[in-house]
């Protein structure tokens, strides 16, 4: 089997993953846990696949992949934020009204494939230098726009949780969200803002999938890539750079199975594509034990935040 | 002008019916929108989701036998609910209660049906069980967080399932076509007025885990849990070994699911065997605010709502997703009307 090819296809398959990771981190950084991400995902995969198709315009197709998980997200917003609905069932309500959505819209256009003009601008652009590197150089730096789109926006967040000041008060809301309303921080707000662009990124996984992942419109496209990525939010600790590297293992996970079989290497298919959930319930445990229970996370994440109640 | 909102004292019934009224009405007015944008007449769209489920004596069983894997999936949801376990596995667990009633099914099928069909049913709660044990036993030892868990724990029973129907459970007498064989008569839950029993399987489950919840110790323990972990430890309460039992019984009830949607629907079983009932009876569970009884209602109206949308399918070729549509922006609606029941909102000019 040779590791370039493969570590380029784990790649691939893990950046689904990193737009949804960091579109959760910025969800539950400001306290809100949001298992509608596999919903977003989809909304943003149909979207997309769906401009793509009608306008053969990648940068529309984009832009309306990310509007359909921005949408998602603000419903997820105002119930929980304005409305103070439980977060839970909350996401769970999103998840199931993006799946309908989805296969609502896409009936009509499952097994088209995506417009000759945008594959090719979503085709590999080899990076000066870096992609000369053995190995990893062209695994990493021999990718789609749409890749190096990915690695950006993780080093953005986490310059805008590190260094900006909106970050850190992004934060401070998901740690204590009384303190930051003390400090006179509009709580409410940062929460719109930060999971209106949570949904977005997600959205933009979606259309990663559609678009270039596989590339033509098939329904339950997701396959709960979405809830993978809720786990590895808390796999990676909520930490934007580690997220590349979560999904890009998780991504390898994935396509394990076929690479193996293609090297024939004898090995039952079914039950290497039972990995990547068994490694998540595997990494979640060991998690847990080592923190003893304690989350690393946010510590104001999951509860509603009443200035009333103080 | 002002805007403060405080907490209401005990909200009425009253308020709660209304609200929760207003909310199902702004629902079909979206609803609605939607369909008349799809150039259809909503009124005539909605006449006729009634009278695809409800229009016939066959169409009403038809949307009983809909109704049941809903109703006794959210009972076994419920008990988890009920502690704020957030269990999402019920469609892993249905899948693993039909695995484990299907392996019965097909190698002894020579079992009269009388002893054949309890030990399905033994054996697809024990599947169910075993399959929420998991999560449960990692939330009470290491507090793994269980939503993520249970559903991992659906996409690997799914997986397995599918490995079971494409490999060593393939029928060889399909021509090459993966499925799994047909259960013999013996295994298929006699009818009772032309429904299959899994109907009265539903009823008693729903009062035997009211009687529970409500009336037993481990039942006031559990709610105790869900109110608050504390109290439940100051208490002198084992929550370890409540986590363990509520999961078990949850996982035991939807792994029971499994056996009768395998045995009398399908009649044997597939990768197709939930049809996403996990998810819809989490949210059957949530609108019933927990309380058992109005399961069975609120089940009957999203069987309705199945049934009603397949039926507009074929007669305005409106997507059978359109069904899941309508759940969510439902469920959306009735979230967001809660808002108005536990809070008020006061409304200052301000000069």
């Amino acid at each position: 089997m040779n590791i370039e090819s493969f570590l380029t296809a784990a790649v691939i398959a893990g950046m689904p993953l990193l737009f949804a990771t960091l579109g959760g981190i910025m969800s539950e950084k400001v306290g809100h846990l949001n298992l509608g991400v596999e919903g977003m995902m989809v909304m943003g995969a149909v979207m997309g696949f769906i401009t793509s198709v009608q306008t053969q315009n990648p940068y529309l197709a984009l832009l309306s992949a990310m509007a359909a998980g921005g949408v998602g997200a603000l419903i997820y917003a105002v119930l929980t934020i304005s409305l103070r609905a439980n977060q839970v069932v909350t996401g769970l309500a999103l998840t199931i009204f993006g799946t309908g959505f989805t296969n609502f819209v896409g009936q009509s256009f499952v097994g088209q494939i995506v417009p000759e003009s945008v594959k090719t601008f979503f085709a590999p652009i080899a990076i000066p230098v870096l992609s000369n590197i053995p190995i990893i150089g062209g695994a990493f730096f021999n990718q789609s726009l749409f890749v190096y789109l990915g690695y950006g926006i993780a080093v953005i967040l986490m310059l805008y949780y590190v260094v900006t000041k909106v970050g850190l008060n992004a934060r401070m809301i998901g740690e204590n969200p009384g303190a930051a309303d003390a400090a006179g921080i509009p709580v409410a707000l940062y929460k719109y803002i930060n999971i209106v662009l949570g949904g977005m990124l997600c959205g933009l996984s979606g259309a990663f999938l559609s678009l270039v992942y596989v590339p033509s419109w098939q329904q339950n496209i997701t396959a709960g890539k979405g809830w993978i990525a809720v786990a590895l939010v808390i796999f990676i600790g909520w930490n934007p750079v580690k997220a590349i590297f979560g999904a890009i293992l998780f991504g390898a996970l994935d396509i394990l199975g076929l690479r193996l079989q293609a090297a024939g290497i004898q090995i039952n298919q079914y039950f290497v594509d039972m990995l990547p959930y068994l490694m998540t319930i595997i990494f979640l445990v060991i998690g847990s034990i080592r923190t003893g229970g304690a989350s690393k996370g946010p510590k104001a994440l999951g509860e509603a935040y009443f200035r009333e109640d103080r | 002008m002002q805007i403060r909102v405080t907490k209401a004292s005990n909200p009425s019934n009253k308020k709660k019916v209304f609200c929760t009224l207003v909310a199902i009405g702004l629902a079909m007015i979206i609803t609605s929108v939607i369909i008349a944008v799809m150039g259809h007449n909503p009124l005539n769209v909605y006449y006729s989701m009634l009278e695809g489920c409800l229009g016939t004596s066959h169409r009403i069983k038809q949307t009983i036998i809909t109704a049941i894997p809903l109703v006794v999936t959210a009972v076994g949801i419920g008990i988890a609910f009920r502690m704020k376990f957030w269990n999402i596995g019920a469609e892993g667990q249905i899948l693993m209660g039909g695995c484990f009633a299907t392996f019965v099914a097909l190698y002894f099928k020579n079992l009269p049906a009388i002893v054949l069909l309890p030990t399905m049913i033994l054996l697809s709660a024990i599947g169910g069980s075993i399959w929420a044990l998991i999560p449960a036993i990692l939330k009470a030892k290491f507090n793994t967080n269980e939503t993520i868990v249970t559903l991992m724990m659906n996409y690997i029973a799914l997986k397995w399932v599918v490995f079971l129907q494409y490999g060593p459970w393939k029928d060889p007498n399909a021509m090459g076509f993966p499925k799994i064989a047909n259960f013999t008569d013996n295994a298929i839950l006699p009818k009772l007025f032309g429904v299959h029993i899994g109907w009265i399987i539903a009823l008693i489950l729903v009062v035997v885990i009211y009687y529970f919840i409500n009336h037993t110790k481990i039942g006031y323990e559990i709610q105790v849990l869900g109110e608050s972990e504390n109290t439940a430890k100051y208490a002198g309460m084992n929550v370890r070994k409540i986590i363990l039992i509520a999961m078990m019984m949850s996982g035991a009830i939807c792994g029971l699911t499994g056996m009768i949607q395998a045995s009398a629907v399908n009649n044997t079983l597939t990768m197709d065997l939930t049809a996403g009932v996990g998810y819809t009876a989490i949210i059957i569970a949530w609108l019933s605010n927990l309380k058992t009884p109005w399961m069975v209602v609120v089940s009957i109206l999203f069987a309705i709502l199945t049934q009603g949308a397949s039926y507009i399918q074929t007669v305005y070729q409106i997507p059978q997703a359109a069904a899941e549509v309508i759940q969510g922006i439902i469920l959306f609606c009735i979230l967001g009307s809660q808002f108005f029941i536990n809070y008020k909102v006061h409304v200052k000019e301000v000069a």
